[in-house]
């Protein structure tokens, strides 16, 4: 349990110390929400959706925690060759200890940054449709932020190359979030669209978010916390066997 | 000092692929010594401390460490001796204590005994003043120290130095090594390390293997390899048993990014 306590602390610290990483990564979601949430705006209001920024905020943060928790997954191939990992590895603890705390940080470290976000929306006009459901929407972001932080541990544990993490975020993490219905509505899209977007675990993120931030969603809160919690098992799964497979 | 060697490694070999990195190698560390592994690089040396220190399986062969199988009871191995890799392993954004600190958690050394310990190391190695100052601050032979200081602190039987004084000044090299043996006669440790600096085998280490293609060509102390092979130096010793063919190792990840390392770190 210490051990589990003291890596997770490690990153939290490790975070909150990057105070210039915190405002650089604050860019993206930035852009996203500038550009696109206001750009974007005049068309759905006359589509008659209402306010795109209502509407795309939850997206945001939803798009941030991705990224951030995936990161993770660039500075473990980092961590492993120069870094930290390997004086853990050879540490008398069981490796799943290790990954819990190191996933647990990641987690911890996304949903910061998630709320950081939120509080941009707020700034940029956002209102939730009840304060009250607010902490309930966290709940949510903690789990897109697990499923992620585990997903990242895996992909970390198996790639030998910092090239193929590259390949990763064009192949895997851009997908997700364009998939996800973070910034377009899901309703009437082609069938093969509509196919990909159920298959992408963050879909039910966002739509989750969404649903208790703003009382709009398409799957309905519970079946999207159903699929979360299920996803995420499978994930922290396959990350804690993926983990315990390093050889150094 | 007792009989039964600390290290036993009987015929180990381990394969990648078609490649054997290490082939029927055996030797014995005897408890208390300080013991050099020298070899060209790409002989195996790593490669056999990873398998040491539980971080890699034999392919065949057995291993002991303190009469206990790194394969069979990783825990129990992994308690009892401290490593120095070759690529450094600290967390540049904590503090030198904060370092500390977190190798007592994960050894399970009781919260008491880690800060008095965590004191006397950083104050032996001279790094008690910056203690606070984030690592990456630290100069290439501080944070070196720092390495040997945390891999000691769990009070190791064995202490495993890979390449322990590359890329360091003639000072910084001459002062790790006058730790290190100091440290064999206050903690009893049992030392083994690797080197490609022949001047610092002969000065410290009580025995030397040499490896070269993945098997051990010679063992002795420094003396005995030299009238084995009529050198009056260790480096024309080590010449003459591993030829002077220059090893050209094919690039592999690990390599790449040890290149993007030293690009980022100035």
């Amino acid at each position: 349990m210490s051990v589990i306590f003291i890596l997770w602390l490690r990153e939290v610290k490790k975070y909150v110390r990057s105070r210039v990483q915190i405002v650089t990564s604050l860019g993206g979601p930035l852009m996203y929400l500038g550009v696109l949430g206001f750009g974007l705006a005049p068309v759905f209001q006359r589509a008659g959706e209402g306010s795109y920024l209502q509407f795309m905020a939850p997206g945001v943060i939803g798009m941030t925690v991705l990224f951030t928790a995936m990161f993770s997954g660039i500075a473990m191939l980092w961590d492993r060759q120069f870094g930290f990992l390997k004086e853990t590895l050879v540490a008398p603890v069981p490796r799943l200890a290790i990954m819990i705390g190191r996933t647990l940080g990641g987690a911890t470290v996304a949903v910061l940054q998630g709320t950081l976000i939120f509080v941009v929306t707020l700034i940029a006009g956002f209102r939730p449709a009840s304060w009250i459901a607010v902490p309930l929407a966290f709940l949510v972001i903690g789990l897109i932020a697990v499923i992620f932080s585990a997903l990242a541990t895996a992909i970390g544990s198996s790639l030998k190359e910092m090239q193929g993490f590259q390949m990763v975020m064009n192949f895997l993490v851009m997908p997700i979030f364009f998939l996800s219905g973070a910034i377009y509505p899901l309703e009437g899209l082609p069938a093969v669209l509509a196919g990909l977007t159920r298959v992408d675990p963050l879909t039910y993120g966002v739509d989750g978010v969404r649903g208790l931030l703003t009382g709009r969603t398409h799957f309905g809160v519970a079946l999207d916390v159903a699929v979360l919690v299920g996803v995420g098992v499978l994930f922290v799964l396959a990350g804690a066997w993926r983990f315990s497979k390093i050889e150094a | 000092m007792s009989d039964r060697p600390i290290i036993r490694v009987q015929h180990i070999v381990k394969s990648f692929g078609d490649v054997k990195a290490v082939n029927d190698v055996s030797f014995d560390v005897r408890a208390g010594e300080i013991f050099a592994f020298l070899g060209p690089n790409g002989a195996g040396k790593t490669t056999t401390i990873k398998m040491l220190t539980t971080l890699l399986r034999p392919t065949s062969g057995s291993l002991e460490l303190d009469g206990l199988d790194p394969t069979a009871h990783p825990t129990e191995v992994r308690k009892r001796f401290g490593v120095v890799f070759q690529d450094p392993s600290l967390d540049g954004d904590l503090t030198a204590w904060e370092n500390m600190d977190i190798h007592g958690v994960l050894y399970h050394v009781p919260r008491h005994a880690r800060r008095e310990r965590c004191e006397a190391l950083l104050r032996m190695f001279e790094l008690w003043e910056r203690r606070n100052d984030l690592v990456k601050t630290f100069s290439g032979g501080m944070k070196r120290r720092l390495e040997i200081a945390r891999g000691l602190l769990h009070t190791p039987k064995v202490l495993f130095l890979d390449e322990p004084t590359l890329g360091l000044d003639p000072q910084s090299r001459n002062q790790m090594w006058s730790h290190v043996q100091s440290l064999r006669a206050s903690e009893g440790v049992t030392v083994f390390l690797t080197t490609h600096y022949m001047d610092e085998a002969d000065r410290v280490a009580d025995r030397i293997a040499v490896i070269d293609h993945g098997r051990l060509v010679a063992t002795g102390s420094s003396a005995e390899l030299k009238a084995q092979t009529g050198s009056d130096s260790l480096e024309a010793a080590f010449l003459a048993l591993t030829g002077t063919t220059i090893r050209d190792e094919s690039a592999t990840a690990a390599d790449q990014m040890r290149q993007v390392m030293r690009v980022w770190r100035r």
